[in-house]
């Protein structure tokens, strides 16, 4: 059962934090339909995020687990949980930067979201079925523009191309960790209700070649650094305390407010 | 395709629901009912609970909520005291549950509805699918100008003869 929770909160806070940081463009896109597409985005992304911290609330609430205390919710796990327990990969995490960071953060992200998401459309869990099969139809709009984006700047001028280039350098490091399991994507793959990730490798890396061969970019022939934390396992880069200052700081200073 | 039963009718209560819902209007597409949009799955009645399941647009579509109480304040104003609002994923909301009633409706709003064949969702880059129908002057001679537009279920897209920009309701 912990590891259903665990592996649920993982797929929610992937997309919590991804959503989180597009929606600091929110308003400071470079042109009003960017702006508004990747606000979009948001709003997928968000809404799949509802979703599984949803489910996990309810496995959490009928779980014995004294862990956690009976009534949480799905606000309670976005706001109120510690940086240690946010289950999100590194990738998501990092920085906006310009805007061929956040595209290629985007387009790194989609594209596994894309495989995990077909994988899962047929996980033995009914609810992660279905959210998965619900969020696979926002992915591939997501998927699609980023890599047209990535062609366009790629293939666009020497500015455009140089400023792509190094994103790709800064960012490839933190792509391995989608391919290495947690512990509880190991069960949950072995249950059935998860996926394999190191399956997903494959498929993956065949789309960023292609995109990445149309936009006359390359794959880094080594990593810039090796990153020896896991955002699986709740070890995050500096950059997770600062989201979460600033997305949980309403709740943890006035108690339940709405609004 | 899933069957989807626009209809059930139990009871004349369940009639009457059904009946009722046609008259909330989609929040962010006001022309639209609910069940123009095909997000009622079912109304059943379960004792003295009426149960209406809906099946959100998209993931993140921030007129659900809106439409959950909707629904509810329309019914207690129609009597119905005890109302239980169910939201099920899967199947999965598609395009093509819309009513054609519902597609006309758009047109004649200036929103190109969704065409019948689901040829967007795919992964293929930098390719516009089948051709859009201008809602203004009927032409096919458009072109995408985004995928996304000022909500999640609609692109944008400017008609190449009469010059307008408009919105399409994207296949999903
Ligand atoms: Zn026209």
């Amino acid at each position: 059962m912990n590891e259903l929770i665990n592996y649920t909160l993982q797929l929610a806070d992937n997309s919590l934090i991804l959503g989180h940081r597009n929606s600091e463009w929110t308003g400071h896109g470079p042109i009003l339909e960017q702006d508004i597409a990747i606000s979009n985005i948001v709003l997928d992304l968000i809404g799949q995020a509802r979703n599984f911290y949803q489910y996990a609330a309810v496995l959490i609430n009928n779980s014995t687990n004294q862990q956690f205390n009976q009534s949480t919710t799905e606000d309670t796990l976005a706001y109120l949980r510690n940086e240690n327990e946010f289950k999100n990969c590194l990738l998501v995490e990092q920085p906006n930067g310009d805007w061929a960071k956040t595209i290629l953060r985007q387009f790194f992200f989609s594209a596994y979201q894309f495989y995990l998401y077909q994988h899962l459309q047929n996980s033995n869990d009914e609810t992660i079925a279905a959210i998965a099969e619900k969020s696979l139809k926002e992915v591939t709009y997501h998927l699609r523009w980023s890599s047209e984006w990535i062609i366009r700047l790629g293939d666009g001028t020497e500015e455009s191309n140089s400023r792509m280039q190094k994103a790709i350098d800064d960012l490839w490091m933190y792509t391995d960790e989608f391919f290495e399991a947690s512990s509880y994507e190991l069960f949950a793959a072995n249950e059935g209700f998860g996926a394999g990730v190191s399956l997903l490798k494959k498929d993956w890396m065949k789309k960023v070649k292609d995109v990445f061969d149309e936009a006359t970019l390359s794959v880094p022939a080594e990593l810039k650094q090796q990153i020896k934390w896991f955002g699986k396992e709740g070890k995050h880069s500096e950059h997770l305390g600062y989201i979460l200052t600033e997305m949980q700081f309403l709740q943890r200073e006035y108690p339940n407010s709405i609004w | 395709m899933n069957e989807i039963k626009h209809h059930t009718i139990n009871s004349p209560n369940t009639k009457s629901i059904w009946k009722i819902l046609e008259s909330i209007p989609d929040p962010e597409v006001p022309v639209l009912s609910i069940i123009d949009l095909g997000i009622v799955r079912d109304v059943k009645i379960n004792n003295e609970e009426f149960e209406v399941i809906i099946t959100p647009t998209y993931s993140g579509c921030p007129a659900m909520d809106m439409i959950k109480m909707n629904i509810r304040m329309v019914l207690l104003e129609h009597g119905f005291q005890n109302i239980k609002i169910t939201s099920v994923l899967s199947p999965a909301w598609t395009t093509d549950w819309m009513s054609e009633a519902g597609k006309q409706k758009l047109k004649a709003f200036g929103i190109a509805p969704p065409t019948a064949k689901q040829q967007v969702c795919h992964t293929e880059l930098f390719h516009d699918g089948e051709a859009i129908q201008c809602p203004r002057c009927n032409s096919y001679n458009t072109r995408l100008i985004s995928q996304f537009g000022s909500t999640a279920c609609k692109a944008l897209y400017q008609c190449n003869d009469c010059k307008e920009p408009f919105d399409y309701f994207k296949c999903h």
